[in-house]
Parts: C-alpha cells; sequence; structure tokens
C-alpha cells in the first residue's frame, strides 16, 4: 500500500526523522491559510508547492493543461513581496495544479490528477543524499543504502557506480547498530554536527522501517541544509500489505482515488487483479500459473485481456466476483478459466462460475479447464448444467487454442 | 532414495483449521505417516478421519481408514508423545511465524508452511531465527514437498505424481502441479517434488533443493520451474554451473508479463538487475540448463536435457 509524500513524513517525523514543516491542502483556500502559519513558525519567507500523487518524478513531470508549469513549484515572492506575496503566488499555484492532470515518467502519459498539494518550508539544500530501507532476498533481511547522489534515480547509479552506494543490513535481532550509523554517513562525508544529524536520521529511519512493516523507505533527496541539518527532502513510503492487519491506524492513510478501481475492488475480495490491453480474459489460480497462462495464450496467437489469481482461499463469492471484473472489460472476447486445483478445489471453482454465469449472462465463449483437487465433482457440476458456449477442455494449450480461436 | 520426506517420515499438523483438516485428511489417504496435531485449546482430544484410501498413494493398501488423530497443546508435547519428525504448518497468517519458530524450537527436522500472507517482517524474524538450528523450513506460501507413493505433505493433488527419476523444484504452486502432470503423461516419474514458494523470504531456496537433488542417488534429472522477479533463478544457475552434474531443465514464468507494474522501486538494486525472464533464461542457458521456452514444453524440455546427457 502506498501513501503520500506529506502522510509519509508526518509518520517519520513521529519517529524522530527529521522533515521540513508544511500543511497539506485540497483547496485552493487551504493553500493560502498554510502560508502564514507556516511562514511564522519557521521564520522562512520561501515556500514550496508539491504535488501530491503516488508517483515519483514530479519536479520533472509538467501538467497537461498547463505545460510549462512542473509538478513542483518553490515560491520566492516573499523575499521581497513579504508574506502577503508569498500567499497570493501560492493561491495562483493552487488554482492551476489542484484538479489538473500530471504526467511524470512514472504515471504513464495519461498522468493522475492531482487532488492535493502539500506546502511546505523552503530549505536551503547544502548538499543531496540518497538514503532507503528495502527488503535484501539475498540475506532474508532488511538493508538500508545510502548514496551521495541523491536527486537522481538509484537505478542509474547501481547501474554505473555501483561502489557509490554503501549499504548495512539490518540484523533482526539487535536492529541497525550505532556503528552501522556512523559508517553509513561517514562514508556520506558527513562530519561534525551535519555527522550527528545523520546518524540520528538514519537510526530513525531504520527503526520505522521495521516498526511500520514497510515495504520500502526511500529518501530521495535526503538533505544536509546550511546549518547541517539532515532532514528528508521526500519521502516514498509503502507498506507490507500482509502485515497491516497490525497497524490499523494506517488505514486511513489510503488514498483509493490514487489506485486503479477494478483493481482495488478484486483486491476486496482476495483476488490479485491486473489490466491489460488483449481480448481473452484469464481467470487462473497460483500467480506463476496466471502468468503462464498468459504466456500461452500468446504462444498460440492471443493476447490476454487481464492477469487474474483467485488465490488459494477463494470462495465461490470470490470466484463470481472475478468473473463479474473480467466480463466488465468491453474489449474481453472470450473468457479462458484455468484452475489447477492443489488447495483450491475445482467444485468450488465450477460452482462460483455456473454462479457468476447466471448472475451476469454469458455474452462470450468460455472455456474452462479443471484438474486437480476434486476434479470429477467440478467437472460433473459443469456438465450437468449444459450451458451453451461453454466448453471443457483437458490441457492449458488445449484450453488456450480453444478459446483464441473461438473469440476470433 | 528422494529427499526431504520418504517413508520415515512421522508428520505433526500444526494449524487444525478447515484447509488444514481438510488437506490432512488428503495426506492420511495417500498414506503419509500423520501422527498428531496441535491446537491450543483442545489438548487431550482426539480428531477423527476417515474415508477411502487414494490408490495413487503409498502401494498396498486397500479400503476404507479410520484415524483418531491425538492433540496436544504445545509442538513439544507432541514430539515427545508420538516422535513426530515433521510438521506442516497451516496457521493463519497472524500467527504462522511463532508456529514455524516453536517447531524449530522442538527441533523437528522439517517445518513445510502453507500458509499463504505471513508479513515480511515475521519472516525475516524467522530466518534468523532458524540460523544454526537443525530444522529445515520449505515455504511458507508453497504447497509442500511430495514424494510419490511414500509420502505427501502439503496441498498438492496426490494422483498427478508417478514415482521416478525427475527431480521437481518450484516457486510457484500451481504451475508446479501443470510441470508434474507433463512430466507423468510424458512417462517420466518424480523422485519428489518440492515447493519452495513464492514469498520474497523463505526458508529453503533453489539452490538448496539443487544440492539435494545433485546428492540424491535416486535422481537423474532435475527440472527446475522460476518466475520473475528477484534473483532466485540467477543464484541457482551460478551454483548449477559450479555443482551440478545432473541434467537440467527449466522454465521460466512470465515471459510475456508487461512491465507496467513496478516492483518496489529500489527492490531490484540490491541484486543489480530487473528480475526479468529473459535474464533468468540466459543465465540458465549458460549454465547448460535446457530451458523450455512455453509452459507446454516443460516436459519436453526434461527428455531433451536427459538425452544431451545420455539417459533415456
Amino acid at each position: 500500500m502506498k501513501i503520500h509524500e506529506y502522510q509519509a513524513k508526518e509518520l517519520l517525523a513521529a519517529r524522530g526523522a527529521d522533515v521540513p514543516s508544511g500543511r497539506v491542502a485540497t483547496t485552493v483556500e487551504e493553500a493560502v491559510a498554510a502560508v502564514r502559519p507556516l511562514v511564522a513558525e519557521t521564520g522562512n519567507p520561501v515556500v514550496v508547492v508539491k504535488s501530491q500523487i503516488h508517483a515519483g518524478g514530479r519536479g520533472k513531470g509538467r501538467f497537461l493543461e498547463h505545460p510549462e508549469l512542473g509538478g513542483v513549484n518553490v515560491v520566492l515572492d516573499g523575499l521581497e513581496g513579504g508574506v502577503a506575496a508569498t500567499e497570493e503566488a501560492v493561491g495562483a499555484l493552487a488554482e492551476r495544479m489542484l484538479g489538473s492532470t500530471l504526467v511524470t515518467l512514472q504515471t504513464g502519459a495519461g498522468g493522475k490528477r492531482v487532488n492535493r498539494l502539500y506546502v511546505e518550508q523552503g530549505i536551503e539544500v547544502a548538499q543531496e543524499l540518497y538514503l532507503s530501507v528495502v527488503l535484501d532476498r539475498s540475506s532474508g533481511q532488511n538493508l538500508v543504502m545510502a548514496s551521495v547522489e541523491g536527486g537522481t534515480e538509484i537505478e542509474e547509479v547501481a547501474a554505473q557506480r555501483p561502489e557509490a552506494i554503501h549499504k548495512a543490513l539490518i540484523d533482526p535481532a539487535v536492529g541497525l547498530l550505532p556503528f552501522q550509523a556512523h559508517a553509513l554517513t561517514y562514508r556520506l562525508g558527513l562530519r561534525d554536527e551535519a555527522a550527528a544529524s545523520g546518524r540520528r536520521f538514519v537510526t530513525a529511519l531504520a527503526a520505522a522501517a521495521v516498526e511500520l512493516d514497510t515495504d520500502m523507505v526511500e529518501i530521495n533527496p535526503l538533505v544536509v541544509t546550511g546549518q547541517g541539518r539532515v532532514m528528508a527532502l521526500d519521502a516514498k513510503v509503502s507498506f507490507d500489505k500482509n502485515a497491516l492487519f497490525r497497524h490499523p491506524q494506517l488505514a486511513s492513510l489510503r488514498d483509493l482515488s490514487e489506485e486503479e478501481p477494478a483493481e482495488v475492488e478484486a483486491a476486496e475480495y482476495g483476488l490479485s487483479f491486473i489490466k491489460l490491453s488483449g481480448t481473452i480474459g484469464c481467470l487462473v489460480n497460483g500467480a506463476g500459473l496466471a502468468m503462464a497462462t498468459m504466456d500461452t495464450i500468446k504462444e498460440v496467437g492471443g493476447e490476454p485481456a487481464n492477469f487474474l489469481d483467485v488465490g488459494g482461499g477463494a470462495t465461490v463469492e470470490n470466484v463470481t466476483a472475478a468473473f463479474e471484473i473480467i466480463t466488465r472489460d468491453p474489449n474481453v472476447r472470450g473468457i479462458f478459466v484455468n484452475i489447477f486445483g492443489g488447495i483450491m478445489r475445482c467444485d468450488t471453482i465450477a460452482t462460483g462460475v455456473l454462479q457468476a454465469v447466471r448472475n451476469v449472462g454469458l455474452q462470450v465463449p468460455l472455456v474452462v479447464r479443471l484438474e486437480g483437487t476434486n476434479v470429477e465433482l467440478g467437472k460433473r457440476i459443469i456438465e450437468e448444467a449444459e450451458l451453451p458456449g461453454l466448453v471443457v477442455a483437458d490441457s492449458m494449450k488445449d484450453g488456450a487454442k480453444a478459446i483464441v480461436e473461438l473469440a476470433r | 532414495m528422494s529427499i526431504l520426506v520418504g517413508a520415515d517420515t512421522r508428520l505433526l499438523l500444526q494449524g487444525l483449521g478447515g484447509a488444514g483438516r481438510f488437506h490432512i485428511d488428503r495426506s492420511i489417504a495417500y498414506g503419509t505417516e500423520v501422527v498428531a496435531a496441535t491446537h491450543p485449546k483442545r489438548a487431550g482430544e482426539v480428531e477423527p478421519f476417515e474415508g477411502e484410501i487414494d490408490p495413487s498413494g503409498v502401494p498396498g493398501r486397500a479400503g476404507g481408514y479410520r484415524v483418531e488423530l491425538p492433540i496436544f497443546a504445545t509442538v513439544r508435547d507432541a514430539v515427545a508423545a508420538t516422535g513426530a519428525n515433521a510438521s506442516v504448518v497451516f496457521v493463519p497468517p497472524p500467527f504462522a511465524a511463532d508456529a514455524i519458530m516453536e517447531a524449530a524450537e522442538a527441533e523437528l527436522e522439517l517445518v513445510v508452511t502453507i500458509t499463504e500472507g505471513i508479513p515480511i517482517q515475521d519472516m525475516v524474524k524467522v530466518k534468523r531465527y532458524l540460523e544454526g538450528r537443525r530444522t529445515r523450513l520449505i515455504g511458507p506460501n508453497c504447497p509442500g514437498v511430495i514424494t510419490p507413493r511414500a509420502c505427501r505433505i502439503g496441498i498438492m493433488p496426490g494422483y498427478i505424481h508417478r514415482p521416478g527419476r525427475v527431480g521437481v523444484v518450484s516457486r510457484s504452486g500451481t504451475l508446479t502441479y501443470e510441470a508434474v502432470k507433463q512430466l507423468s503423461d510424458n512417462g517420466l516419474g518424480q523422485s519428489s517434488a518440492v515447493g519452495i514458494g513464492g514469498d520474497p523470504v523463505n526458508g529453503t531456496s533453489f539452490v538448496d533443493v539443487l544440492r539435494l537433488f545433485q546428492d540424491d542417488p535416486a535422481t537423474e534429472a532435475v527440472l527446475m520451474i522460476g518466475e520473475i522477479g528477484g534473483t532466485a533463478e540467477e543464484e541457482a544457475a551460478a551454483f548449477m554451473r559450479e555443482h551440478v552434474r545432473k541434467p537440467v531443465a527449466a522454465f521460466v514464468a512470465g515471459t510475456t508479463a508487461p512491465p507496467g507494474k513496478r516492483m518496489g522501486h529500489a527492490g531490484a538494486i540490491i541484486s543489480g538487475g530487473a528480475g526479468t525472464a529473459a535474464e533468468k533464461i540466459s543465465a540458465l542457458e549458460g549454465a547448460g540448463a535446457v530451458v523450455a521456452l512455453t509452459p507446454s514444453d516443460m516436459g519436453e524440455a526434461v527428455l531433451d536435457a536427459m538425452r544431451r546427457a545420455g539417459l533415456g
């Protein structure tokens, strides 16, 4: 689960990681109203107005409606005109940014609508760094990565100058140790005040990542201010969805307007669904078999309309929901149900498919391939229903061939 | 011979819920020696099972079975009373890590964890806890382990398996069944089939299982089934190059998967690659494996690998 920058910063600040002051705004009035208390609090007339969307590259992004306007804007008007000038400039920016569509390298060409802004104090940046905490699959431990190459994509750094990335594994028995925090900040070139501030930041971030069950925490850039303060200028945090049950307070941070509606609905039914652009709807159990089914559909000349894994514990209700989500896509010209039951029982799938067909009607050809646990029972349920337009296949490849042929 | 499980496996069930009950019943029907279950509130009771034996399981049995499985409060109690040496975990995700560590503390040789959806940080702790202990963890989020006609632990459909000389190892559950069925349909039986699970932190890797198959006299060839993401396949390829002398066939699912969904911004960095199917296939081919380019060719790829090695 992803959250916005301002939410990430609130969570990190509450755990001892330094961040700039700021206020969130969903209307022009709120954005203007944020200015005066922010300037009073920080004593700095410079503020930054930042688009809040679940995608990176906002600074370099441009608005579809205002191609000259970037997703992050520094307001300097207050330096000469005082706080009233800042308010006026922030209001003018908010007018154009709110409700407009921001296109960045990560949003795709369609962009994302900006519904929230973050008005933040301006920071005098002496140095930009990079810091993140991610899972290292090889060791099965959390890994802190730090680099002096802040502000650029870390993938580029990893490809071109891997030696510029400094790493420390977090042993779950003891957490990130002081010597590790010291080594990381030392290698980043931090000394004196900045070193102490940096150690505090790294230590707080590592503890927050573990405590909050994050999938990833990325601070890019982490900055050193002119006064030697180390703080997060940006923050990207996502959470392990399997651990959300023990963080009920995080549920309210979810912004459903940032997510694909069909994928949200699918997730509510425990389905893993990704919409694609082809014509063959797929309903499969297991991620590996679902990918292999897509591979097979392509192999025999078709294009999958989706990836859909109904999971192991699916019920009749979940299967019905899966069917409804697939058939709602107007591009779908045929549906391939490919089930190899282990924990999933074929009779459950068969009953679910029939119930879904009764509920939503069968407008396109349907090929069902069942194998595995309770396969005889599942096949009998399908055959006894005698549905016109439903073909039963014996193997994945036969089923894929049949549905691609029928959907032509 | 076989790997991990066989006729001397004495199995304990942790997690006597709906799925646990259904699948332990299938294991009993298959002929697995199931000796006990644990449940926090039902110690001292027995759980009855009865039905028709599974004809694809352990040979030499006929008719029905009737088992009264004793229930214990703790794994230690169950081990002391029954001599259990392996467990299968169906415990719900919030409590599954604790169940695994309890089994390790009781020094079970093997813990097979079926549970899907265990928090990653829990598995980080489990992996650390298992260091230096004798317990081998398979999974989590896996279909289990089977040695055909000897022992079934997990959720795989038993009837698709045939005894034989091909070792199967896979990250995916259902795709393993697909592969096993193709092998059986091609007349290739299996020594053992192991699902290592799809989670980012797991107990046993491809490399671990390849080592076991390389050392197992009953295994002549190996089929390895990977998928996109992570670097487990590349690590397996590096190991194969140095240590595996038996023919290996492989398949990587997700060749046609769109790259659209970002897999954790920084996640791929550590590994220094993007985890694409093409990279994995080239690593595996470079290590001498015969790679099936489509899922329907997995059985054929094993035959090909065996022919090239002068087998079959």
